[in-house]
């Protein structure tokens, strides 16, 4: 590729450099102590006395472990110390300005809420992160907005965290993970949607690093990362299958579902498949009265990092036909090591409508931001 | 009670692993390089299992002013080694990289904590002995490095965790048994898991005292793995010993593998003796964490339900927290079983070990 095609100008044009939403932008406390204002003593105790005991043989490490930086941008490691993330100052720097940012969604994976096993401890660490993220980020920048983030496994704190936290319209969505204990569109996880559609707040799946205890793929325990790293995908159509034949858009109609990080091109060929056998297995799910690929296509929407690339762009454009284009949007994973800079995602050429949608309109519709 | 003369063998203490950045000498210039490029070197890689923050992990006079329990190798000399008059103390370094998916890089570290402690850690102290560390993720990486260490002869074992991918017994895994009963090390499978599925069948529990009570069920799972598999039958010079199992699940599992044998052995028709003396003979457990009350008349029962007195290995399991001051030996031990727990079996267990020519106890017995 030669040296003129990657040399681009800002998304766009001048008119829309400042609109691009980035619907997946990373942030942790720099250590735990940083949460501390949040955390009750007896759990600022359990932080020194018991530290995190998750679903994983290894905790400060990821099992499997990534290929640069420990999976993050190296230039984005703070000078003064601390994990990448932890720095507005920097995430400024790095990409809100010089991108163009007008709206960053938030998402906090750090200290490990998802695959905590004390439950207690999940909980209080849950709620002191989200009044973090509003003083320390959302506050303190006006681009930025938060994902209420909840312990999945104990549904009634999650719908009570969620009640809290509805009216504040700094919160924009709820955030979980995929790679629960079970699969998500199960009947204990309901209480979660209950709250979600009460509050019409979208639930945001981003993949984590460890799970629900069991293997990341149907195939057993990936080796490699480049094979965990496919699980990204593999685990988002599992989650999507799970809420869609455990009838829980049936059951919360008004319920918005987005994918993030988890790829989308694989999205048309499930939507496919499920109507497929849907077809001859209607009789076991007589509680999934509509083809599947109808709620797919009415209640998912999607994150673009990291994109599947074509090699023939047309192909490209197929998929987005299928999945629809006020379903895409874009997201930066700043300041993850696979990074995708807005300049340089789209290696199709996008018309003036379409890159409206993507870079901003699709997000601040779902959103509501203005 | 504390051990009534000097010379035991302790056959389990936990220096802690040395940082990365010290096993990267030990290592080729791709691997040193991959666990830069990824950071790995920068941060730590602890267990679950053996998560230093846990009470458990660090008895209180037994931490260190800084660094992790069993780090400070001065500090582990005069408590783990001076303060029981120990002749040998058996060095099991738990090291993250076994939970490692990645065989090659999980070979990689490991293979270079063995080089650190033949090297650097067990030179520091002529009483310090060894276990190989290996991975399971490719038993023929396993293998290579059990012949690769084999000739050192202050490796006295292999060590493995009790609680891994598949259950240990799986001919999988013969291969490894293979080349430790060719070298005539013992098989040490070490209480924590890789976590690649939940500790107990019933799935996930919450606390970390669940994980460790119910240990003790997965050490059952992969001792009935290892005699219905035919493991004993095959390999009949290799010694399976269980360190931090607990020890009083044993007679129960004896029992009840004895009943169902005359019941169904014709599934297996390799068992060509009764399991008890098969265990009785094969497997040995370390002493600490010891699991029953503290009544002497209560533990004087549970000695005679092992209708064994070969079983049991000494140790303290240092730096965890299992018993203060050196109340190390449950009451209720005669002084016969403590020499035979602290001296006889950890010897007849581990050729490797030197015996003093003179029996202990003509001299270094300390009189009451």
């Amino acid at each position: 590729m030669s040296h003129a095609v990657l040399e681009r100008p800002p998304v766009g044009s001048a008119r829309t450099r400042t609109r691009i939403v980035d619907c997946d932008l990373h942030i942790t406390a720099r250590s735990a102590a940083d949460l501390y204002p949040w955390l009750p003593q007896q759990w600022r105790t359990h932080v020194e006395t018991v530290g995190p005991h998750i679903r994983a043989g290894v905790y400060n490490q990821e099992p499997h472990p990534r290929m640069m930086a420990r999976g993050m941008r190296a230039d984005a490691y703070p000078e003064e110390g601390g994990p990448p993330g932890c720095s507005l100052e920097l995430m400024r720097k790095q990409h809100l300005d010089p991108n163009g940012i007008e709206f960053g969604m938030l998402i906090a994976l750090g200290r490990g809420i998802f695959e905590e096993r004390n439950q207690h401890f999940a909980a209080a660490l849950s709620h002191a992160i989200n009044a973090w993220q509003l003083e320390r980020w959302v506050d303190e920048d006006e681009r930025l907005v938060a994902a209420i983030i909840v312990p999945q496994e104990d549904a009634e704190f999650a719908a009570q965290e969620i009640e809290r936290r509805a009216s504040d319209r700094r919160f924009r969505q709820i955030l979980l993970s995929p790679k629960a204990q079970e699969p998500l569109g199960r009947k204990r996880y309901w209480p979660i949607y209950t709250a979600a559609e009460r509050a019409g707040l979208p639930v945001a799946f981003h993949p984590a690093a460890t799970g629900g205890g069991h293997p990341s793929s149907g195939a057993g325990w990936p080796t490699y990362y480049l094979e965990e790293h496919n699980t990204f995908g593999t685990i988002m159509q599992g989650v999507l299958t799970s809420l869609i034949f455990e009838g829980v858009f049936e059951r919360f109609p008004k319920l918005k579902v987005v994918a993030v990080e988890g790829g989308f091109t694989w999205a048309p060929t499930l939507g496919w498949r499920m109507d497929k056998h849907w077809n001859r297995l209607r009789g076991e799910v007589p509680h999934v009265p509509r083809p599947p690929s109808e709620y797919l296509r009415e209640h998912v929407w999607f994150t673009t990092q990291p994109m599947e690339e074509a090699r023939n762009q047309d192909h490209l454009r197929d998929i987005i036909d299928w999945l629809g284009w006020d379903r895409l949007m874009f997201s930066s994973d700043y300041p993850h090591w696979d990074f995708d800079d807005p300049r340089y995602a789209f290696k199709i050429v996008l018309s003036e409508e379409e890159r409206a949608k993507i870079f901003h309109d699709n997000a601040k519709a779902l959103y509501g931001l203005k | 009670m504390k051990l009534p003369f000097r010379g035991a063998v302790d056959c389990d203490i936990h220096p802690a692993p040395p940082p990365m950045s010290a096993l990267l000498p030990f290592m080729s210039d791709y691997w040193s390089d991959q666990l830069q490029n990824r950071y790995i070197d920068k941060f730590g890689f602890t267990l679950t299992s053996h998560n230093p923050l846990l009470a458990i992990h660090g008895r209180p006079d037994w931490r260190p002013k800084t660094g992790t329990p069993g780090s400070d190798i001065d500090v582990l000399r005069a408590q783990a080694l001076d303060d029981f008059g120990s002749a040998f103390a058996i060095c099991n370094v738990l090291h993250g990289a076994t939970t490692l998916f990645h065989g090659d890089m999980a070979a990689a570290i490991l293979g270079a904590l063995n080089d650190w402690l033949a090297k650097e850690l067990l030179p520091r102290d002529r009483r310090l002995r060894g276990s190989i560390s290996v991975t399971l993720q490719d038993p023929k990486l396993a293998v290579a490095e059990i012949e690769r260490c084999a000739d050192n002869q202050d490796f006295v074992q292999v060590l493995l965790p009790a609680l891994g991918e598949l259950p240990i017994g799986r001919r999988l895994y013969w291969p490894v048994f293979e080349a430790a009963q060719r070298a005539g090390l013992p098989i040490c499978l070490h209480a924590g898991s890789l976590y690649r599925q939940a500790p107990m069948g019933n799935g996930w529990p919450s606390y970390f005292v669940e994980d460790y009570v119910t240990q003790a069920t997965a050490f059952e799972g992969a001792l009935v793995s290892l005699l219905a598999e035919g493991v004993f039958r095959k390999f009949p010079d290799l010694t399976f010993v269980l360190a931090e199992s607990g020890v009083t699940w044993l007679p129960q599992f004896v029992w009840r593998q004895d009943k169902m044998w005359l019941g169904v052995r014709t599934e297996l028709p390799w068992i060509d003796r009764v399991p008890r003396e098969i265990i009785r003979e094969r497997v040995r457990m370390t002493l600490q964490p010891f699991d029953a009350p503290s009544d002497a008349r209560v533990i004087q029962r549970i000695v005679e339900h092992f209708e064994s007195d070969d079983i049991l290995l000494f140790s303290t399991d240092y730096p965890h927290w299992h018993f203060d001051g050196d109340d190390v030996v449950p009451d209720g031990f005669t002084s016969e079983l403590i020499r035979k727990i602290a001296i006889d079996n950890p010897y007849a267990t581990y050729a490797r070990l030197p015996r003093p020519v003179a029996p202990a106890r003509n001299r270094t017995e300390v009189s009451a």
